[in-house]
């Protein structure tokens, strides 16, 4: 069960090269007022771009806005339980997997510390090099293994092949059969709601209910539900993780059959649902985010009909 | 000044003298090995007769240990089989889980207080008809203090109830596979893998911190060498932060520090050049009896845990394929910055497609880089077959095997990891030494003991804890072991030009024995009693240590 004074966590895998410290730069960038702890296996050639960098010593980078940059070498619990000793506790929790690491196996690990929750996998893939990685003698199955574990894909650096043959990466990303969400990036350049879940309702309002908000490089989409009456909210976060909606993010409230106020949260195929701690003035609504395409408000509409009738029969 | 030590016999490894009765040292080297009549000629001497009525061999060295087996004697010993201490007390092996216990117990009642940890390691239950303990059975030595047990293999690690509460573990909902759950819904108290142990690690005082060789671990490791006969021994992977080398540096400067430490700086929390530069700083501060510079990498994880890279077919119980350590492309990297410097790599493959990996990896970077006699070093290597061990020895690659492993796993491996096949052809020395491979074998210790003889016995012997002979054709001789254990072992760590063999100029390092190791024979090979040792001409004896 997790609470709102829990803290998310996202693990980013990935092979080497595929884009995992852009993305965590990116993600610094933009996290406009978001205090974000990364842990990254090492502080390699440039693990963070110098205009971010505040302060560093050997283990810690200080970063403007709050937040940190810590290296954890080969002992990833022993870091994630120093980081619990910090006060204040930083607002969501980056752990860069080294290239071979598998990004499920971590996230399991991060469940056995008390206070960190896992919000998503994120795993990144050189649209030009992954395919040659998924086939690799030597690889292949822990290539496999980490786009398995995604629940968010970012298939990066979609500018640099051949049209045909980006279109033959995503054939075989598909015939794969991971079940992540792709989501195609340049420079792994992506609005931070996307990857970063659980500060949905941080959004600013005026972006949440737009339906069409530009961010650098991309593009997202969101819009707000609301469900009126109690529902399951199993059948809520399931029917709202069905990939015919193609949704990558949703965020809200609901009031179950029984009564109690959940917590109800989707990334990817990701479901959890947690009661939620205390009352919040936001109940019925839910945020949901759709990347680059509009969001299906018919088809989001009749999945609501759905559940408000499963409710009530 | 030069000292003549007469012995009632000298196997000195020099294959131009292989027998003397009488050394010449002269400060720490040699002057010769012959009769006292042919070392006469060097001038004037002092005759010493301490040794006269026992062995001396070259001073024994131990290519892959590690120095925190002086920090584990910290805590209570609860092994199967006898193991001596750094102090010569030797702990009976346990034969049962009562057993166990009642020694926690001991333990429990030494501590004066009710909260301080108490802390085991080289538990078996393989021994113990294999059963799962849980933390019922611990919580009969203590329920008011921590109580943490490792398992020898390292892997898992078995805790009380009140070791679980303060690592946060003694709650529902817990899913994990490192964790295994009771009826109760709560763990069992069996903690597998390194993240699931880490949790409750600190509580216990088996942490990182608590079994790293600091000051007083690696004293305690020093005494051991002597009490072992070990003149030289590599500690295998340490991350050599400044504030450990300036310890060991210190310690090993003593002036009676037994033991030249070989310490391999680990690949860890580094890219790959930060990993060379390091080691090329650190190479430069290397000292007689500390040596400096080496690296050392991971490539897979260990057959037991099931986490070792495996060719098709992989695990004969058909656990999924185990992890890589590293990237191909870091292999690659440290193997061409270490051959354009000149640097010595070991790396850990411990499956044979982590052997193949590398063997690819090296033969690429070589191809960039050639070099002769880089002398890099596969560490275990336990499943290579003979195709691989004939590569290696085209590529000029050593290797290091991990013979122990059929005395402590070598059932496991016969009948659920490798199946029999592959587990009769696990840590071929017989394979290696017909294609010409240079040869080390090893203890890997805290895994398992300390002990060059005890290595040999298991290579010469093959016997695993059922008594089945693993793989008769890859038993070797003990002429051969005595070599392996000394000549080889130097030659994988570039120092077989110092020492490995008792010859003029070479360090004054020898080991010195009660009992003719070729008269014992091969069975009795674990039980040659041994007196202590000379290193660089300074004499040690096991009692006095
Ligand atoms: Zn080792």
């Amino acid at each position: 069960m997790s609470s709102p004074s829990e803290v998310p966590v996202t693990v980013i895998g990935g092979y080497l090269g595929s884009g995992k410290t852009t993305l965590v730069n990116q993600l610094l960038r933009h996290a406009n007022g978001l205090r974000l702890a990364v842990l990254v296996n090492e502080f390699g050639a440039l693990p963070i771009d110098a205009d971010l960098i505040e302060s560093s010593d050997e283990n810690v980078i200080n970063i403007a806005g709050g937040c940190v940059c810590c290296s954890y070498g080969s002992d990833l619990i022993a870091a994630l339980l120093d980081l619990q000793q910090v006060q204040p506790q930083p607002d969501h929790v980056l752990i860069e997997a080294s290239g071979v690491a598998l990004p499920d196996a971590i996230a399991q690990s991060v469940t056995l510390i008390i206070r960190y929750t896992i919000d998503g996998i994120i795993v990144v893939a050189d649209s030009e090099t992954i395919r040659n990685q998924g086939q690799d003698r030597y690889l292949a199955d822990t290539i496999k293994h980490q786009l398995d574990a995604a629940d968010i894909i970012l298939l990066n650096k979609v500018d640099l092949p051949e049209p045909a043959s980006l279109n033959e990466t995503r054939q075989w990303l598909a015939s794969e059969d991971a079940d992540g969400h792709v989501i195609e990036t340049e420079n792994a350049a992506v609005p931070l709601p996307m990857v970063l879940g659980g500060h949905l309702n941080r959004i600013p309002k005026e972006i949440a209910y737009q339906t069409k908000h530009e961010i650098p490089h991309t593009e997202h989409n969101a819009m707000v539900i609301f469900i009126d009456q109690p529902v399951d909210p199993e059948t809520v976060a399931q029917q709202l993780s069905d990939p015919k909606l193609d949704l990558i993010r949703t965020k809200g409230f609901v009031c179950g059959l029984d009564g109690q106020i959940y917590a109800v949260q989707t990334v990817g195929r990701r479901r959890t649902i947690s009661v939620a701690p205390h009352t919040p003035t936001d109940t019925g609504k839910i945020v949901c985010i759709r990347y680059r395409y509009p969001i299906d408000q018919q088809a989001i509409s009749e999945v609501i009909a759905n559940c408000k009738k499963i409710a009530l029969p | 000044m030069t000292v003549i030590y007469a012995a009632r016999r000298i196997l000195t490894m020099n294959p131009a003298n292989p027998e003397a009765t009488h050394v010449a040292v002269r400060g720490d080297r040699i002057l010769g090995a012959g009769s006292l009549e042919e070392l006469a000629g060097w001038g004037e001497y002092q005759l010493d007769t301490r040794f006269a009525d026992k062995m001396l061999m070259p001073g024994l060295v131990e290519g892959h240990s590690h120095a925190s087996e002086g920090a584990f004697w910290r805590y209570v010993y609860c092994g199967n089989s006898d193991r001596i201490d750094p102090d010569g007390k030797t702990w009976p092996g346990l034969k049962s889980l009562e057993d166990v216990i009642e020694r926690l117990k001991v333990e429990d009642r030494v501590l004066t207080d009710d909260a301080s940890p108490i802390g085991g390691w080289s538990l078996d239950p393989i021994y113990y008809g294999n059963v799962r303990f849980s933390r019922a059975d611990f919580d009969r030595v203590s329920t008011t203090r921590p109580v943490g047990v490792r398992h020898a293999s390292g892997h898992i690690m078995n805790v009380n109830t009140r070791a679980l509460k303060l690592g946060g573990l003694l709650r529902p909902g817990i899913n994990h596979p490192g964790v295994p759950l009771g009826e109760d819904g709560l763990p069992t108290g069996e903690l597998k893998g390194p993240d699931a142990m880490e949790m409750v690690a600190l509580h216990v005082g088996l942490d990182r911190k608590g079994i790293a060789a600091d000051e007083p671990g690696l004293r305690q490791f020093s005494r051991l060498c002597v009490r072992q006969g070990v003149t030289t021994a590599a500690d295998l992977a340490n991350p050599l932060p400044p504030e450990a080398v300036e310890m060991m540096l210190r310690l090993t400067g003593e002036t009676d520090f037994p033991v030249r430490i070989v310490s391999l700086r680990r690949f860890q929390g580094v890219t790959p050049r930060e990993l060379i530069e390091r080691s090329l700083e650190l190479r430069e501060m290397s000292t007689d009896r500390l040596r400096l510079g080496h690296v050392k990498i991971h490539a897979d994880g260990s057959i037991q845990g099931f986490t070792a890279r495996l060719r098709w077919p992989g695990y004969y119980n058909g656990a999924p394929n185990g992890l890589w350590y590293a990237t191909p492309e870091q292999l690659q990297e440290i193997f061409e910055l270490a051959l354009e410097h000149d640097l010595l790599v070991h790396t850990h493959t411990n499956g044979d497609e982590a052997t193949e990996l590398t063997l690819d990896m090296l033969q690429r970077a070589l191809f960039k880089f050639p070099r002769a006699d880089h002398r890099f070093t596969l560490q275990h290597c336990q499943l290579a077959d003979a195709a691989q061990f004939r590569r290696m020895k085209k590529l000029g690659v050593c290797v290091n095997l991990f013979s122990n492993h059929a005395y402590y796993w070598g059932d496991q491996h016969y009948e659920e990891t490798v199946g029999p096949e592959r587990a009769q052809g696990m840590n071929a020395c017989a394979t290696a030494l017909r294609e010409g491979v240079p040869l080390a074998i090893h203890s890997d210790a805290p895994v398992t003991p300390l002990g060059p003889f005890f290595t040999a016995w298991c290579a010469v012997n093959r016997l695993t804890p059922s008594g089945r002979v693993l793989g008769n054709a890859e038993r070797i001789s003990v002429e051969d072991a005595l070599r392996t254990i000394t000549l080889g072992a130097a030659y994988t760590l570039k120092l077989d030009d110092e020492i490995g063999s008792i010859e003029t100029g070479k360090r004054a390092d020898f080991t010195i024995l009660e009992d003719d190791p070729t008269e014992i024979g091969g069975v009795n090979l674990k039980d040659v009693r041994i007196w202590g040792v000379v290193q660089g001409g300074r004499i040690f004896s096991a009692k006095a240590i």
